[in-house]
């Protein structure tokens, strides 16, 4: 029986951006359906009915939602290829740790970069450099987080570069000024297909985080 | 046999996880009681990230964040299995895991406010339980049959709720509004391993007693 498989997802997502690049990786067709999150489809409402959110993953009818936990089900079910864990508990546990670290700080400093102005502005400014910092200090010398090839913390990482030009333009910040290693790292995701073609343009990433904030009067 | 370490703070539900995993399977361990108002160099040199508690340490290699140690522990010791093998029900325990750990701070909320504030806060709270009641069924445990990690990360539930509510002074767990909540916990606290390692209500109560004053006096200050 061939595997049916769909994505619900919203394009300036980068947890829907993260299931994108896993499903490149592992070669895996699918279905991709973008939401429109203010109107939210009977098949979203009852694939998610806890969170309602994107991304969801449903293979064979099933849904699999949490972008992580999606991660993790993708490599285990299609373990064929392009592993995204490493094999060695300890390395795993490492790799879980980190992407566990993407979601708690990443999204939500993001956030107030382009959300908030004086000194919270600054102090999430600086909270993104460090958390930056550290990243880049666990990825030392190697040329991926996984090593020589993608693995879970850059897939769930480098989606948030399609926001860096919200991020940084919003405050006159500078990732590369501060963190050029990691940046380079950024640089050597885009050039594979997977990444680059599951990440939208940053203009576009742009235009629409702008349209929001005028939507809800922050300027 | 590589040497295994906690570092852990009573009576913190998040090193009890642990605690239970390594009991259900068997594994020998050395329990580290650390202070959380004065962090020692040792926790601070094993989680320089997070400078929290549970941090397990296997063979001098730590590892911390509790829901990464239980799939840590699950893989380096598969006897008495935590997880299915099927990655579907796999998924799955990682789902409600994920949901109980977003919802923590709905319930420190709950704890630690007053009046109106926690009036709203319980209303999330018994969302966020009713939620659980739903995703549990009529199953024994999340896992099934069989106690498993899903189980564990929610076990704060059965062994921690009911002296929090006592001590904040309002109910969560109303009768006969969690039906299947209220059977899971029965049938959590019978598992043997968790009966032997679950802190005493009485102490728990002293415990939560003197945090929920000492939360709200600063609240007011």
């Amino acid at each position: 029986m061939a595997d049916e498989v769909v994505l619900l997802d919203f394009w300036p997502s980068p947890f829907g951006m993260r299931l994108r690049i896993a499903l490149a990786e592992k070669g895996i067709e699918y279905e991709y359906k973008d939401e429109d999150l203010r109107n939210k489809s009977p098949l979203l409402l009852q694939m998610n009915p806890v969170h309602k959110k994107i991304p969801v993953l449903i293979h064979n009818g099933k849904p699999v939602c949490e972008s992580l936990v999606a991660l993790q089900y993708i490599d285990e079910v299609w373990n064929d290829k392009a592993p995204l864990l490493p094999s060695d508990s300890y390395l795993r546990a490492q790799a879980r740790f980190w992407a566990d670290f993407v979601d708690k700080k990443i999204y939500d400093i993001g956030r107030k970069l382009w959300t908030t102005k004086g000194e919270e502005y600054d102090a999430a400014k600086k909270d993104f450099l460090d958390c930056i910092g550290l990243l880049e200090g666990e990825l030392g010398d190697k040329s991926f987080f996984g090593g020589e090839t993608l693995g879970f913390v850059d897939v769930a990482l480098i989606p948030f570069y399609s926001w860096f030009l919200v991020y940084e333009k919003s405050g006159n910040l500078s990732v590369e000024a501060e963190h050029p290693k990691f940046i380079a790292w950024v640089k050597r995701c885009m050039e594979k297909e997977s990444v680059s073609k599951s990440l939208p343009e940053q203009e576009k990433v742009y235009d629409f985080a702008m349209l929001i904030r005028k939507k809800h009067g922050i300027e | 046999m590589e040497e295994v370490k906690l570092l852990g703070a009573w009576p913190s539900p998040f090193c009890y996880r642990v605690i239970w995993a390594l009991k259900l399977k068997g594994v020998k361990y050395e329990y580290v009681e650390e202070n959380l108002t004065t962090k020692s160099e040792r926790l601070l040199q094993h989680n320089p990230v997070h400078k929290k508690i549970p941090v397990l340490v296997h063979g001098g290699k730590p590892i911390p964040e509790s829901t990464i140690i239980l799939e840590y522990i699950e893989e380096v010791w598969p006897q008495n299995p935590l997880l299915s093998d099927e990655p579907y029900e796999r998924a799955m325990a990682r789902f409600w895991i994920k949901f109980g750990e977003d919802k923590t701070s709905v319930f420190i909320a709950y704890f630690q406010s007053i009046g109106e504030e926690q009036e709203k806060a319980k209303n999330e709270a018994q969302e966020a339980l009713k939620t659980i009641e739903h995703g549990l069924g009529d199953k024994k445990f999340f896992g099934g049959e069989k106690i498993g990690l899903a189980d564990l990360a929610l076990g704060w539930i059965a062994g921690w709720l009911g002296a929090m509510e006592e001590s904040a002074g309002l109910k969560l767990l109303e009768p006969n509004m969690f039906p299947h909540l209220q059977a899971w916990i029965r049938n959590f606290k019978e598992v043997p391993e968790i009966k032997e390692n679950t802190p005493h209500h009485d102490e728990l109560l002293a415990y939560f007693k003197s945090l929920r004053e000492r939360s709200i006096a600063s609240a007011r200050s």
